[in-house]
């Protein structure tokens, strides 16, 4: 079968490849891009852990094909970080102890990071119900949530 | 913790338990935090190596049936295609456990269980190897099957294999039944006769799966000289390395394994499925094999817990003592012998002081996948029943749930309902916690109800070996052979940081591979912040010694006269003679001059696990329209020993509990007729999401275990036991109903809500 030509945008930077018809977004950003971050924890869009944005929209990556991604801006886990510094929620993560096997830490991160450009105060429930797409089986949530709550009331005393 | 390694533990800590922390105690960043939250560790599938191949397993469709041929000509002639193995391509002659693994890892000449591995396929690309595994044609005669445990006991079940029972086992039983267990004490029928109000009802529990998040996935590398490199996610790499060096023939020492970053293991990544494949693979096509499983598979053809099907009699006084325990488990753990049914016996009774205690345990086989530990295995569902039980004695006799289970509880010096006699143990302390806590006492809205229950765990020692290097400009090496799989780095750290008396940043803890260190055990049982944790804190005081000595060298006088201060050497008297304190930094860095590198070591299995009870609270709503219910309120209450990174501690405790959630509420294998399973993802195999919980109160006890330095217990896996029965008896004080079946998903809810109605 012959490969497809796609350019596209990965955390700002362009890139080009060459890809299967049939492969996911999440096996080009892994296999052929070499960003292994986003996890494939099912392949089936229920666990949420190879979340990425696809221009600001919060999707599985597993669900999209990878031909699909053609002229779009693509944000993986990678691509939270600016340089040195890490995102608020990176360092509240770690503070919080908001992980244990850090497995679904990436999907996780690039979900909330995408709540919070959309909604800076969200309530407990809110950010519950936005994360119910993302399985997490070590924490039972409660440090997950309260790292994503207190980040954004810093973010929101900071701005 | 394997089935047979279990043992009282008696050994204790040289030194009396150490009680002033200046780093243990604290919440220090974890040491991989970074790497985990920018995408940067590699965890099992982000491997990749030059030439690298990807296999694919070919895998039965059918619960029990006779492979007739394999015929790979077709798969073997597709382009990209380079290797194809059956089990043809495996050792020959194993015995014992090593057998049974081999037959689970690839099938023999019958296919045990929907999901069992029958071939496989290397490729150049994934979508190649599973265009070809397709095009692997097998041809099998279906035989007869059974999934359900009480079906296999059952005069008229087939068999699923002819000659699997030992020795335990009583006559006339089926030939599915392979294990028997029998313990207790007293007169259980005299103890029944004296009680006020006797109880016995039976309970039933279906599989449920770990469900990490992260897929099995390896990349084997084996050359036609028989050396070789496995990298994978596992729990313990030196158990990989031992069980493929003899499923592929080899000497053990020529496989070098490398533990990635795990994803979640909770028991699941202590046995061994794909490694093995990939290697044969690998040997085969002559190149680096990467095998990942889809989620799919993890659910088919890894282990899951055992079913069971449990009856439990406990007879009780007016006063709440209870007079007489008995209970017989039967545990279905697939196609081959191991369901923990040891456990769930020892278990079951184990928070109670119980004069007149029996307990039977039956291990069964069926055609479902071979049963993996599952944090505490066998333990949560004891819990369940027993605790199911107390509870309605409880209800029934119009007594106090907490004050009954202080009356009868387990303490020191008493007889443990398995044999010995316990030593100090923090059961008494989580019920009195759990009693003092603001959410026992609080007062539910309408439609809810509180239930609680208490929770036990063995906790386990284990082969252990660790070494602390120094480094030139003082810093510290630590090598562990124990996958951290919950951030237990940074508690190895923290303890190394103690002893040798330097910060916590200036401690590097890495998990070593199979070439660097002695045998490690898997990260089970709750060890290793215990073991490798002990393990830490005397590979540090083998250095702290050795550093003394290089101090005493420089100042001519003797060994005995240096002693190791907030990371300074310093004479230990003022006879010892005045010198300014040797800061580690300097006897660092003139190491190479003063006899070479310094390293500290520690190898050896230490015997002082101290065991783990928990007291959980749980407040539960029940729609009686749906039969939904909700759990609004949690909190877990349990002894740690001493808790060395709490927010770690916490989080096994959360975890733990939100697991049992999922296990009480949602979770199940759902097994059609023809014997396949049929919720194999997880859209259909629900485990809790955020949205389906509360925030999960912790409370820490701090009973110190007398076996370790520190009076560590170990917290993993006790967290899981309580939460089953806590729910059921939330449940049943919500909404009338008791629940003998789990999960208590809305229908069962719902049929026992229309039963009562008819009542």
């Amino acid at each position: 079968m012959s490969q497809i030509h796609v350019t596209t945008s990965v955390n700002g930077d362009e890139v080009e490849f060459l890809c299967d018809p049939r492969e996911t977004l999440l096996d080009v950003l892994r296999d052929r891009l070499n960003l292994t971050g986003a996890k494939e924890g099912c392949g089936t869009g229920d666990c949420g852990a190879c979340s990425v944005t696809v221009d600001g929209r919060l999707m599985c990556s597993c669900l999209m094909l990878g031909a699909e991604a053609e002229g779009k801006e693509i944000g993986t886990v990678e691509g939270i970080a600016t340089g040195e510094a890490l995102h608020p929620l990176q360092k509240k993560f770690i503070e919080y102890a908001a992980l244990q096997c850090g497995i679904c830490t990436p999907g996780i991160l690039v979900a909330v990071k995408n709540l919070l450009e959309k909604n800076p105060e969200p309530t407990e429930t809110e950010v519950r119900y936005w994360l119910a797409g993302n399985l997490c089986r070590c924490t039972g949530y409660d440090k997950i949530i309260r790292a994503v709550m207190d980040t954004a009331a810093d973010m929101r005393g900071a701005a | 913790m394997a089935l047979d390694e279990y043992k009282a533990q008696t050994g204790g800590a040289a030194d009396a338990t150490r009680t002033e922390f200046k780093v243990v105690g604290t919440r220090p960043d974890r040491p991989d935090g970074i790497d985990k939250v920018t995408g940067r560790a590699k965890f099992g599938a982000d491997a990749h190596a030059p030439g690298m191949l990807h296999g694919v397993i070919v895998r039965s469709p059918h619960a029990h049936a006779k492979i007739i041929k394999i015929d790979s000509s077709k798969a073997e002639a597709m382009k990209g295609v380079h290797a194809v193995v059956t089990r043809a391509d495996f050792a020959t002659g194993l015995k014992g456990e090593n057998w049974n693994i081999l037959e689970n890892v690839m099938a023999g000449d019958t296919a045990l269980y929907d999901g069992h591995a029958v071939a496989a396929i290397a490729a150049t690309s994934p979508l190649a190897a599973r265009d070809a595994a397709k095009a692997i044609v097998v041809e099998y005669e279906a035989l007869p099957h059974v999934t359900d445990v009480d079906k296999a006991m059952a005069a008229d079940a087939p068999v699923i294999r002819a000659g699997a029972a030992d020795k335990s086992v009583p006559e006339g039983m089926h030939p599915n039944v392979v294990r028997y267990h029998e313990s207790g004490h007293g007169d259980v029928e005299a103890g029944f006769a004296e009680a006020d109000l006797v109880i016995e009802d039976n309970f039933r529990t279906e599989a449920t799966h770990q469900g990490y998040i992260e897929p099995h996935a390896c990349l084997g590398n084996l050359g036609i000289d028989g050396r070789g490199e496995l990298w994978c996610c596992t729990q313990g790499h030196w158990n990989v390395q031992k069980i493929c060096a003899a499923l592929l023939g080899i000497e053990t020492s020529k496989l070098r394994v490398t533990a990635s970053e795990i994803g979640g293991g909770f028991g699941g990544k202590t046995a061994v499925f794909i490694e093995p494949v990939a290697l044969a693979l690998s040997l085969k096509a002559n190149r680096p094999v990467k095998l990942v499983m889809t989620r799919s598979e993890c659910f088919r053809a890894t282990g899951p817990t055992a079913s069971t099907s449990m009856d439990v009699k406990m007879g009780m006084k007016k006063d709440g003592t209870i007079t007489a325990a008995k209970a017989v488990y039967r545990l279905q753990g697939g196609a081959f012998p191991g369901a923990p049914m040891e456990f769930t016996a020892m278990c079951g009774f184990a928070p109670y002081n119980l004069v007149n205690v029996l307990q039977i345990g039956y291990d069964v086989m069926s055609n479902r996948p071979k049963q993996a530990a599952y944090r505490a295995p066998g333990s949560p569902m004891a819990a369940f029943a027993v605790e199911s039980v107390v509870d309605e004695l409880c209800e029934q006799l119009g007594l106090d749930r907490i004050d009954t289970r202080l009356k009868n509880a387990s303490k020191e010096g008493t007889k443990a309902n398995f044999g010995p006699t316990w030593p100090r143990i923090g059961l008494v302390e989580c019920l009195e916690a759990a009693k003092a806590h603001p959410h026992y006492t609080a007062p539910l809205e309408k439609g809810q109800g509180r239930g609680i229950s208490c929770g036990f765990w063995f906790n386990h020692g284990g082969e252990t070996a660790v070494q602390l290097a120094l480094s030139e400009d003082g810093t510290v090496q630590l090598a562990v052979g124990t996958p951290d799989i919950g951030g237990s780095r940074a508690s190895m750290a923290q303890m190394a940081a103690e002893e040798l008396g330097i910060p916590y940043e200036n401690v590097r803890t890495t998990i070593a591979d199979t070439a660097t260190l002695g045998y490690n055990e898997v990260s089970h049982g709750s060890r290793v912040t215990y073991a490798s944790g002990l393990a830490t804190i005397e590979a540090a005081r083998d250095t702290v010694r050795k550093l003394c000595k290089r101090a005493a060298a420089k100042w001519g006088i003797d060994e005995d006269a240096v002693t190791w201060v907030d990371g300074c050497a310093v004479p230990s008297g003022s006879n010892a003679g005045d010198f300014d304190p040797l800061p580690i930094s300097k006897i660092a860095r003139s190491m190479g001059r003063t006899g070479g590198p310094i390293v500290g070591h520690y190898e050896a299995t230490p015997e002082g696990a101290g065991v783990s009870f928990a007291t959980h609270i749980v407040d539960a709503e029940v729609d009686p329209e749906t039969g939904f219910t909700k759990v609004v309120r949690y909190t877990v209450v349990q002894d740690a020993g001493k808790a060395i990174h709490p927010a770690y501690v916490e989080g096994q405790y959360q975890g733990g509990a939100a697991q049992g959630i999922g296990w009480a509420l949602n979770e199940e294998y759902i097994y059609g007729e023809d014997g396949r399973l049929q919720n194999a993802g997880f859209l259909d195999y629900r485990i809790p999401v955020a949205s389906d919980l509360p925030m999960i109160d912790t409370v820490i006890v701090e009973v110190p275990n007398p076996g370790h330095p520190y009076g560590v217990r170990g917290v993993g896996e006790t967290s899981i036991c309580p939460p089953l029965a806590a729910i059921a008896n939330a449940v049943s004080a919500a909404a009338g109903v008791r629940l003998h079946e789990l999960p208590m998903s809305p229908p069962r809810i719902l049929a026992a809500l229309d039963k009562q109605a008819e009542v």
